[in-house]
């Protein structure tokens, strides 16, 4: 098969498997994720071969794998959609698939596949346990997900949105993979829809999701009625790019490709959660956990940070390396910052597990989104892809470690206890040796534990082009967001797993099936091992002992080869000192504390996420809710139409009754009804008594007739 | 040769006593006995104007014969009506058989 078609190939696989569970394997759990798991495979496979084959290309960049076909017809032209596959995609498509995959295999042992339907388990709720008899006494185990099936519907639906999104080679399909995200993540956040702070989430996901949507929508709408096209490579050609860039359009004092940049911006900011529209995401926690590393790591918020370097060039028209940054760079790189802060600060104050690492991933996508604003796109890239192993690998460690700690209810039989509060756990280490492992590789990772692990070389990447580049600020702010993700992981860690266990519930916990870690296993090698792809030439003693293929290779897909950076001792010194000393005092600080009354960081303001929830009730939902209940509703519908109709209904009412009662009933009705009838009728009654029904009474009357007849036709006719 | 006057006058003649018949007789066979009479008056007129008109055509006569057959049908539906009646009702008198009307 050529290489192009197999890509056509690879997003199919799981929208099938969608249609297929929803029509006909429902019933059959068993057949259920074995079509889902093997889809995902499948496009596994297919992607592997793609990036293999792209791996042997020479000038990837130059001559992508691309094939297109018309689509809609525009007049004279046709609009053209159809696959590309360059380095980035080929980059992307990579971790897309690996993590789609683990995460296909990790559903299976989360939802409990082969343990007994639970004794109260509804469907929309998450299961409760079952009661198994053992040896003559009762134990509780945990029940199956009652709606197993439709689980991998969805996610199958997702990984194809992703797939998609990925190998698109123009907008258009590009904000179709991106859409069909946005259903899904409404669908599996309200997953257990019985639950209305699920329902609650998922809608807030969906409408916030939205208000990026739109502006993106016009963005692509402009780009087109600019360039009448939508297909990267065109859009990216020198000429359109140089008209873009000169061409001014009033509004802020940006250039045509730097509106239309921020508006697609717009859309990221929606979908990968960057401040202010990032209130979504933490909620979002309330879907099942392999949901989350879904979102929040191999697929949906990556796509946001996707759609930002696929739009890089267009973001970056009329800058080079070196200048200073244009009006919409310096947009990205603050919200990029600024959120990188902003999210770590609020991590440092959560108390559940799957929270922090919901923050620190809009921490770590500010990361990328700032380092996309300074024009340090190889890095932005190279931290997307280890931040998607890592961060798959730590949600997939909180699963596990909820879990673990299920386990331990269900032993208690205490449901007081909440298993995702890591104040409720403590000690995990000995109970679940692999997921402390694999998960500490994770965290690790994140905070950028040096030279071993992948997020290291991918953050100081980030630092180092900051720095020489004399972005400063973005720089200050982006090391201080790393100290504290250092330190808030090692706080979680330090909470979840070392330490003594503080509850009975933590005591009984227990390891997970191998369905859940070895994909833990297998991602926590990329969380290590995908650093060493991009450690940089000139870096002291190991630099260039393995070539820096990363650079190269994602580098080429640009039509200007990024510089090589050049080596500067600070930036590293500081991603040593804030890695090292954040993980340092995060244990230091959390080693004794057993209770959110000695944590000393319990700060309101951060413990309530800056009051932004409640900011936007107050700004948006509740002037909203006005503007629909009051002003709408009461004053428009109820006050204003409804008078119009109350008007409108009595007066026709009237001449209604008044055409009735003086015109139908007494002329229609009694005369012209009634009255034809009743002559009729006395008519009838008065001739009767001539038909006698003797029949020469009949004759003589005929003939009386006849003669009558006769004489007269006689006498006016003929005489 | 007698006028063709004649002959009217006398289908005519014929044909009132056969219609005072069918008025006023009270027995239904008398009646259709009339009936046969005013039949007949029709015949006469027909062989009369064929015999006065265009006698080389066989109209008038062919005309005759056709209603001598639909009498004689006529007239045994007839008395097949009337015996039918005698037997369920015992009586023949016109007046008494009015069970037609409302």
């Amino acid at each position: 098969m050529t290489t192009e078609s197999l890509i056509w190939l690879i997003p199919l696989p799981p929208v099938l498997a969608f249609f297929l569970i929803v029509l006909f394997t429902n019933k059959n759990k068993a057949l259920s994720h074995s079509v889902a798991v093997g889809a995902a495979f499948l496009s596994w496979l297919g992607a592997m071969i793609v990036f293999v084959r792209a791996l042997g290309v020479e000038h990837l960049g130059e001559h992508p794998f691309e094939s297109s076909i018309n689509w809609l017809p525009t007049g004279e032209t046709w609009l053209k959609i159809g696959v590309l596959v360059d380095p980035l995609t080929a980059a992307v498509l990579f971790f897309v698939a690996w993590t789609v995959l683990m995460i296909f295999i990790y559903s299976i042992g989360y939802h409990n596949y082969g343990q007994p339907a639970g004794d109260h388990d509804h469907k929309g709720l998450p299961p409760h346990g079952a009661t198994v008899e053992e040896h003559g006494h009762k134990r509780v185990v945990p029940s199956i997900e009652p709606m197993y099936s439709r689980f991998f519907a969805f996610i199958g639906l997702f990984a194809f949105g992703m797939f998609t999104l990925v190998v698109s080679d123009n907008l258009l399909t590009l904000f179709v993979g991106w859409e069909i995200m946005g259903l899904c993540s409404y669908l599996l956040i309200g997953f257990w829809y019985g639950k209305p702070s699920a329902r609650n989430a998922a809608i807030k996901a969906f409408m916030t999701t939205r208000i990026g949507d739109v502006f993106m929508l016009i963005g692509i709408a402009f780009l087109y009625s600019v360039t009448g096209t939508l297909s990267f490579r065109e859009i990216f050609s020198e000429e359109i790019l140089h008209t873009l860039a000169s061409v001014p359009t009033g509004v802020f004092g940006l250039s045509a490709a730097g509106l239309i940049a921020v508006l697609l911006f717009i859309g990221t900011v929606g979908k990968s959660a960057q401040w202010p529209l990032h209130v979504w995401l933490p909620d979002a926690m309330e879907g099942p956990t392999p949901v989350s590393a879904m979102i929040h790591a191999a697929t949906m918020v990556s796509a946001g940070v996707y759609a930002v370097i696929r739009m890089f060039p267009l973001l970056t028209a009329g800058w080079h390396e070196g200048a200073a940054l244009t009006p919409a760079m310096s947009f990205v790189a603050f919200i990029g910052a600024f959120t990188a802060l902003f999210a770590a600060t609020i991590a440092v104050a959560q108390n559940d597990i799957k929270r922090v690492l919901a923050y620190s991933t809009i921490s770590q996508l500010g990361f990328m989104i700032a380092a996309l604003g300074i024009g340090a796109y190889i890095a932005a890239v190279f931290h997307l892809i280890t931040h998607a192993f890592f961060k798959a690998l730590l949600f997939l460690g909180s699963g596990s470690v909820i879990h673990g700690m299920e386990h331990g209810v269900l032993h208690t039989g205490n449901h007081n206890v909440d298993p995702q509060d890591m104040f409720n756990m403590g000690g995990l280490r000995k109970k679940m040796p692999i997921t402390f492992w694999t998960f500490l590789i994770g965290g690790f990772a994140l905070s950028g534990f040096p030279l071993v692990t992948a997020g290291f070389w991918s953050k100081d990447e980030i630092l180092a082009d900051a720095f020489v580049n004399g972005h400063m600020v973005v720089f200050a702010t982006l090391a201080i967001a790393a100290f504290m993700t250092a330190f808030y992981t090692m706080r979680q860690i330090t909470l979840t797993f070392l330490g003594q266990a503080r509850t009975k519930e933590a005591e009984h916990a227990q390891e997970t099936p191998f369905t859940m870690t070895v994909p833990l296993m297998i991602l926590s090698v990329f969380a290590i091992g995908y650093g060493w792809v991009g450690i940089p030439e000139h870096f002291p003693l190991i630099g260039g002992l393995v070539p820096n293929w990363f650079h190269e290779f994602v580098g080429g897909t640009l039509a200007e080869h990024p510089p090589v950076l050049e080596f500067n001792i600070v930036p590293l010194l500081t991603s040593l000192v804030v890695a090292l000393g954040g993980l340092g005092l995060g244990w230091y600080v959390y080693r004794n504390v057993n209770s959110p009354a000695e944590d000393k960081l319990q700060i309101n303001v951060l413990k309530n996420k800056w009051y932004f929830d409640e900011i936007y009730e107050v700004v948006f939902i509740k002037p909203a809710l006005w503007f629909s209940e009051v002003f709408v509703s009461q004053w428009m519908d109820k006050g204003f139409i409804d008078g119009i109709l109350h008007v409108f209904g009595p007066a026709t009412g009237g001449v209604g009754s008044a055409i009735r009662n003086y015109f139908d009933i007494p002329f229609i009705n009694r005369f012209l009804g009634d009255g034809t009838a009743d002559a009729t009728w006395w008519v009838g009654k008065n001739l009767r008594p001539i038909q006698t029904g003797r029949i020469q009474q009949y004759l003589v009357l005929s003939l009386i007739v006849l003669f009558l007849v006769g004489g007269l036709l006689y006498y006016f006719l003929l005489a | 040769m007698v006028p063709l006057s004649w002959y009217l006058i006398f289908a005519a003649a014929l044909f009132s006593i056969g219609l005072f018949g069918v008025l006023v007789r009270r027995n239904a066979i008398a009646i259709l006995l009339g009936v046969e009479l005013m039949l007949n008056a029709v015949n006469i007129n027909l062989v009369a104007f064929w015999r006065y008109g265009e006698a080389l055509a066989m109209t008038g006569q062919v005309f005759a014969v056709i209603v001598f057959a639909v009498a004689a049908a006529e007239v045994s539906v007839g008395l097949a009506l009337v015996i039918s009646v005698y037997r369920r009702r015992n009586t023949v008198v016109a007046d008494e058989l009015d069970m037609l009307k409302w």
